[in-house]
């Protein structure tokens, strides 16, 4: 039956990390935006102990997997609410708070996703406990990730890694980092493999932080590969190189999970700076209460609304993306929708929130411009707001990436 | 409507009943409106026997209480709102003329007393077309509910109505209506107005789109009817507009997607400079963009039709669907002319048509109450 009301299991959700992101995140949101690089010590609380799990704590983990699984099985067939939409909804609130504290909680990775995805048993058993970041990007790939050049080969035992990567989220306080490399040049994106390389792996240099527009709480790493070497079993997924781009497909469909978890994000971000803007409008007499027809409206009334409208759109399809991954249904093209629409239209309420209250909005004594800062970023990374219509047309209009490039 | 249970699940599946009266109507869009939407546009009415053939499919009596005729289910704008949208699917004229009747028989459903619901809805359980309109527009530039200039005063017998209304749908069809004008020192209020009453004059207007179906000019010159046309105890006017502003979003939603179709085939098989023009990424991205927010509306109007069934409030949520409908819709059918270039402004292709009808959305406001 149709509803897209939060059901009062998400209503909690939300309101359970509405409260800790007021708590813990709002009150040092400026002080990391100020200290760059600085390590948000407040934020360890929220990571648990990064240890290898007792064998009670393994077996406990498992009964809690078997009884998941049977309540699936149960499920099987019905309809239901489950982690995806858990997470948009958790996500969205989280970075209502801070984005960039959000992205510096200590064991919530990227690489940490791609792990629990795609990783066997006993490779979740010896990479589970880390604080795994992602390294995708290099200096001259971007988007275009089957573009990697960065090199693995096969070393008796060892795959050995030699290149450079950069925008590497949380690279400098993770763990460990899922590296992407290519097993052999000629054989294009079906060679490209993931790698869980260890901070302490021989090879593995690490080379700075960047300075950024905004997210400054979040650390973004260069690492370079110099021969580093890790154990051959590191690599994350199947060996074979599969023509027609199986396994890369494989790493790729992570992102279908992720891309709703970043749209969730801008939703957040975009929701702070209406909020905010909302109550200092308020004290001016100005009330966005959808009393008067769009055309009677103020013009800053009607911004709010249009504003309000576009973020409600973004929001609900984010929704929808998470419910259909919930529900097993293939959501690739609703997962780039709604990060689409969620990118830009986080950028634009940041944005116009800013102009619309004016100095206040432009000066540091507010978040606002923090907030219009780290949005940007939002419309990037995770596929860039152009990527996303890239996979959209290409699914609508039935097209290979060699037709519409 | 009274409160519901809230549902237990986020959820975007239709029940059963939804989906086999889904499938119904859009079999009908396909077969009876689609193939029908230049000609009747051009001839400026809809096929012979077409709101007959449209009462067969048997909306307007789902919803009536069995006391009255009908078959007694509950009021379900979610229900409506996706008739509409399936309606629209086929032609935006004649989904608005198919539903006028049901636009009055929800608002009567909605706010009028037991007896108005006697003595004006048992028509719409019989197999014989009855037509019924909802008359709120007013012709004046930059016109809101709240600058109406139809006024109702008290007089012996009841109420005199005087003022005009415009782009009434299907008034002169109508065998009755119910008109929405300021009552003399008590605000907005609705009167059942019967067809033929004194001092009524009924006009067809032509308009940029919507031709195919009859858009009526309204003239009330101290009609009087009585005291009991008055639609029930207390009028609550922005409840009405909004349940309309629901479907005027599901219409919307129809059209864009009928848009949506029409351009991936088309542009999919136009070859330039040696190749399909969705190659190009200025194309495919135009085309990507109207899936986007065409999912977006589709959503918010979901959502305002969910929370009114829910008998939520549902006013912010209804005027955000109007408002992407109007600003969104307008650039989906203004994308859509583009993307078929010069061929796009022709009229041998629907994608002017579904241009000129959508410019309405924006402006019409107390049609497709859901």
């Amino acid at each position: 039956m149709i509803n897209l009301e939060l059901t009062p299991n998400l209503e909690e959700t939300r309101k359970a990390t509405r409260g800790l992101a007021e708590a813990l995140f709002r009150p040092i949101s400026r002080k990391y935006d100020r200290q760059e690089h600085a390590y948000p010590e407040e934020l360890k609380a929220l990571g648990g102990p990064r240890r290898k799990r007792t064998a009670e704590e393994i077996r406990e983990a498992e009964e809690l997997k078997k009884l998941a699984k049977a309540q699936e099985k149960q499920n099987e067939g019905k309809i239901v609410n489950g982690s995806n939409l858990n997470g948009v909804v958790s996500v969205a609130e989280m970075c209502w708070g801070d984005v960039g504290l959000m992205l510096s909680i200590p064991g919530a990775g990227l690489g940490n996703a791609a792990i629990s995805a795609v990783a066997t048993p006993e490779q979740k058993e010896r990479f589970g406990h880390l604080y795994a970041s992602m390294a995708i990007t290099e200096p001259s790939a971007g988007s275009d990730s089957a573009g990697i050049q960065a090199t693995a080969f096969l070393d008796g035992d060892e795959w050995v890694i030699n290149g450079e990567k950069i925008f590497i989220t949380a690279g400098e306080r993770s763990d460990a980092v899922v590296v992407w490399a290519t097993v052999d040049k000629s054989a294009g994106k079906a060679a490209i493999k993931s790698f869980v390389v260890p901070k302490d792996a021989p090879g593995l240099e690490f080379v700075g932080l960047e300075n950024k527009l905004g997210l400054r709480a979040s650390d973004t790493a260069t690492i370079r590969f110099d021969n580093c070497r890790v154990p051959k079993d590191n690599l994350l997924g199947d060996p074979e190189i599969k023509r027609g781009g199986g396994s890369f497909g494989g790493v790729m469909q992570t992102f279908d999970n992720t891309r709703p978890t970043v749209a969730a994000m801008a939703i957040g971000v975009a929701r702070a700076s209406l909020d905010l803007t909302i109550e200092l409008l308020e004290k001016e007499g100005i009330k966005a209460d959808y009393a008067k027809d769009v055309w009677q409206a103020s013009a800053i009334q009607a911004e709010l609304y249009r504003m309000e409208t576009d973020w409600e759109a973004a929001r609900l399809l984010t929704m929808k993306a998470a419910w259909m991954s919930d529900n097993k249904q293939a959501n690739s093209m609703e997962a780039s929708m709604c990060k689409a629409k969620a990118g830009r239209v986080g950028n634009y309420i940041t944005l116009r929130c800013v102009e619309l209250c004016g100095a206040m909005g432009y000066s540091e004594t507010e978040l606002l411009e923090k907030w219009a800062r780290d949005s940007k970023i939002l419309d990037i990374f995770e596929g860039t707001q152009q990527i996303q219509l890239l996979i959209v047309a290409r699914r609508l209009l039935n097209k290979s990436s060699a037709e519409l490039k | 409507m009274p409160e519901q249970q809230p549902p237990a699940l986020f959820d975007l599946t239709l029940t059963e009943e939804q989906q086999m009266m889904r499938d119904t109507v859009a079999r009908f869009a396909e077969s009876e409106m689609r193939e029908r939407s230049r000609t009747s546009d051009e001839a400026g009415h809809p096929p012979e026997g077409f709101y007959q053939r449209a009462l067969e499919l048997g909306f307007n009596m789902v919803q009536l209480p069995e006391a009255l005729g009908g078959m007694g289910a509950p009021r379900s704008p979610v229900g409506n709102m996706l008739i509409a949208e399936d309606l629209a699917s086929g032609d935006m004229s004649l989904a608005i003329g198919a539903l006028s009747s049901l636009s009055f028989i929800n608002a009567v459903l909605d706010q009028g007393t037991q007896a108005q619901q006697r003595t004006w809805l048992p028509r719409f359980a019989e197999e014989t077309l009855h037509q019924a309109t909802v008359a709120l527009l007013e012709s004046q530039a930059g016109f809101d509910p709240g600058s109406m200039r139809t006024t109702a005063k008290r007089v012996d017998q009841g109420y005199e109505l005087t003022g005009t209304k415009s782009m009434v749908p299907l008034a002169s069809a109508s065998e009755v209506m119910l008109v929405v004008a300021k009552l003399e020192g008590e605000g907005p209020a609705a009167f059942f107005v019967q067809a033929g009453a004194d001092g009524m004059h009924i006009e067809r207007q032509p308009y940029m789109g919507l031709r195919a179906l009859s858009l009526d000019t309204v003239k009330l010159e101290g009609v009087t009817v009585p005291a009991d046309a008055r639609l029930g105890e207390s009028f609550d006017l922005q409840r009405l507009i909004d349940l309309g502003k629901i479907g005027l979003s599901a219409l919307t939603v129809g059209t864009c997607q009928a848009i949506l179709d029409y351009v991936k085939e088309y542009c999919n098989e136009r070859v330039a400079f040696g190749e399909p023009i969705t190659n190009r990424q200025s194309v495919a991205f135009m085309i990507a963009d109207i899936a986007i927010e065409l999912e977006g509306l589709r959503m918010l109007t979901y959502r305002a039709a969910a929370r009114a069934e829910q008998g939520l409030d549902f006013h912010k949520q209804a005027y955000q669907a109007h408002l992407q409908a109007a600003d969104k819709g307008m650039k989906i059918g203004t994308d859509g002319v583009q993307l078929l270039g010069g061929h796009g402004f022709i009229r041998d292709h629907m994608v002017e048509l579904w241009y000129r009808n959508l410019r309405a959305i924006g402006i019409l406001s107390g049609c497709a109450i859901v």
